[in-house]
């Protein structure tokens, strides 16, 4: 089994129309969407659920005023400052228990949290893996690694050799759990300014788990300049560029149509680049 | 005023619109919340004035006074330890810094030490003071170095803090304690799903917020309606337009060629401070 994660380091990039795209065109295949607090590969890929997951693990600590004697012990102690007047602001508990124990009167217990829900589901073009964080919930990683042991379960039982999974953006917890692992990872990058600043730090989380990055230019057109930058810095660092994408107002048409862009206008430009792109990608990695 | 800069979907044009308006006031600290991936300094170029480490505290076991009784691991909510018969094994990326494997241990045999999680930085670009993070490659959490971001914030000015996407941890951790947020979205199914995810945790947080459409007059008019629906107020609009998203490929901030937009930013803020 091979498993390939689409990120970008910025947000916006064309990651989901990009993965959406790839899993229309290869049909065989898991799809995992570890974009947990803000998913959107289900918009294009209209999933049906079959199985429904509850994700509970984070925890919050909460007082009961009838026990309290109002010692004060739990707010000193407390690192991420979530006490205040012996009353606990949610939103910066991190759930760690240091004030249920130290609190003489046992007046703290945690309560466990329903962090979210995981899911798992059929497509059209293969079965899917994905959840959904509740808004503003931690733990986002756990989560993520829960899609991914869900999508790794889906394909070992159904003999699928292919997991692709579309990453959140950024270079943190969930992303770290998002590629932790597997056998590539894709970077869309734009070429603007940001877009190459965001490159070099997602290139060099994936150097750091030491996972083989291919690079793919999505609206490479939009300044060629900049294209042509990010080129010689993949060369530099002996990346492979994989595709260079032109911009196309038909990728927000067809997200507004909730297609794939290559299923909504097969015949433009621009799924014959992405097509490329693919086989591109495709090849490099059985060649490995 | 602390007004925070948020969207739930990355690349709606946070960064443009946190830079533009910081561009367009007086007496303003930015503030760049988006350690994983901080790009206001990009649009801005500042003059860095200083750059200072941030560290967390981690345990550290003292062999020679551990027992190995595992009291440590067992109260970790993180389980950032792992007690084996011979030897304590300490996951730093999955520790979040509470100091209750001190706390618990009955051999006094952990200390703490720092780590270093980032960097923080601070310059100046024309009259706009940026204070930005820069979390290290390979570290997990965002949400200290976040906080300490915050921590620089200096409550008379015109703040604004740019958060970074999504709608977990580190977005509640920027936008936690502001004024008003300003939710920034792009008319398409994404934004609008994304959008909506957002709009349930600034409410939750009880902050005020409003509505920037970015790049109008792409995708369809379902953000529009469900504002509508929601009584949510749209702020400002701003069109998508080939001479912005030029500008902005090439890291310029489009109020220093479109003069006229400053004024558009300063009734935005107007309009905010109002309801505040």
């Amino acid at each position: 089994m091979r498993q390939i994660t689409v990120l970008s380091g910025k947000g916006g990039t064309g990651k989901t129309s990009l993965t959406a795209a790839f899993a229309a065109l290869t049909r065989h295949l898991v799809i995992g969407d570890c974009d947990v607090d803000a998913p959107n590969l289900h918009l294009l890929l209209n999933p049906t659920i079959v199985e429904t997951q509850e994700f509970r693990g984070s925890q919050v600590a909460v007082i009961d005023e009838t026990k309290c004697v109002q010692c004060g012990k739990c707010e000193a102690a407390c690192r991420f400052h979530a006490i205040h007047d012996l009353v606990i602001d949610p939103v910066l508990c991190e759930g760690c228990g240091v004030c249920a124990y130290l609190c003489p009167t046992d007046a703290i217990t945690l309560d466990v949290q329903l962090d979210g829900y995981a899911f798992i589901s059929t497509t059209k073009y293969g079965p899917m893996a994905h959840a959904r964080l509740n808004p503003g919930q931690e733990n986002s990683g756990k989560l993520v690694t829960l899609v991914r042991q869900n999508a790794r379960r889906i394909a070992e039982k159904e003999k699928i050799e292919l997991v692709l999974i579309d990453g959140p953006p950024g270079i943190g917890c969930p992303v770290i759990a998002s590629i932790t692992g597997v056998d590539a990872g894709l970077i869309v990058v734009e070429p603007t300014l940001s877009g190459i600043h965001d490159l070099e730090r997602a290139l060099s989380l994936l150097n750091h788990f030491r996972i083989p990055a291919f690079v793919c230019v999505n609206k490479a057109d939009l300044n060629a300049e900049n294209t042509a930058r990010i080129i010689a810095f993949c060369e530099d660092n002996e990346v492979r560029v994989i595709g260079r994408i032109p911009f196309d107002p038909l990728v927000t048409k067809a997200m507004v149509a909730a297609t794939p862009v290559v299923e909504y206008a097969p015949t433009s430009r621009i799924a014959d680049e992405i097509k490329n792109a693919w086989t591109c990608l495709r090849a490099a990695g059985t060649a490995r | 005023m602390i007004v925070s800069i948020a969207s739930g979907k990355g690349g709606t044009g946070k960064t443009t619109i946190a830079v533009n308006l910081a561009l367009s006031l007086e007496n303003v600290q930015l503030l760049d919340c988006d350690v994983e991936e901080p790009n206001d300094h990009v649009l801005l170029r500042p003059m860095i004035s200083d750059v200072e480490e941030t560290q967390v505290l981690v345990p550290k076991i003292v062999e020679e006074r551990c027992q190995h009784c595992g009291d440590c691991a067992d109260f970790c909510a993180f389980n950032a330890l792992f007690v084996a018969p011979e030897k304590v094994v300490f996951f730093p990326e999955l520790c979040h810094s509470c100091g209750g494997c001190l706390l618990v241990c009955p051999h006094q045999a952990i200390i703490e030490e720092a780590k270093r999680v980032g960097v923080i930085k601070r310059g100046r670009a024309q009259k706009v003071e940026l204070v930005y993070g820069e979390l290290d490659v390979g570290e997990p959490m965002a949400v200290p170095l976040i906080r300490a971001v915050k921590s620089q914030i200096e409550e008379d000015r015109n703040v604004i803090v740019d958060s970074p996407p999504g709608t977990a941890c580190p977005v509640v951790a920027s936008v936690y304690g502001s004024d008003f947020c300003v939710l920034v979205t792009e008319p398409t199914p994404f934004g609008l799903h994304d959008l909506q995810i957002t709009v349930q945790v600034v409410r939750a947080l009880e902050i005020p917020l409003g509505v920037v459409v970015n790049m109008a007059g792409i995708g369809d008019r379902k953000v529009y309606e469900y504002c509508a629906t929601e009584r949510i107020p749209i702020l400002l609009e701003v069109p998508f337009n080939k001479r912005i998203a030029e500008l902005y490929s090439r890291g310029i901030p489009f109020v220093e060629e479109m003069a006229e937009w400053k004024e558009k930013f300063r009734a935005l803020w107007r309009k905010i401070a109002e309801d505040v």
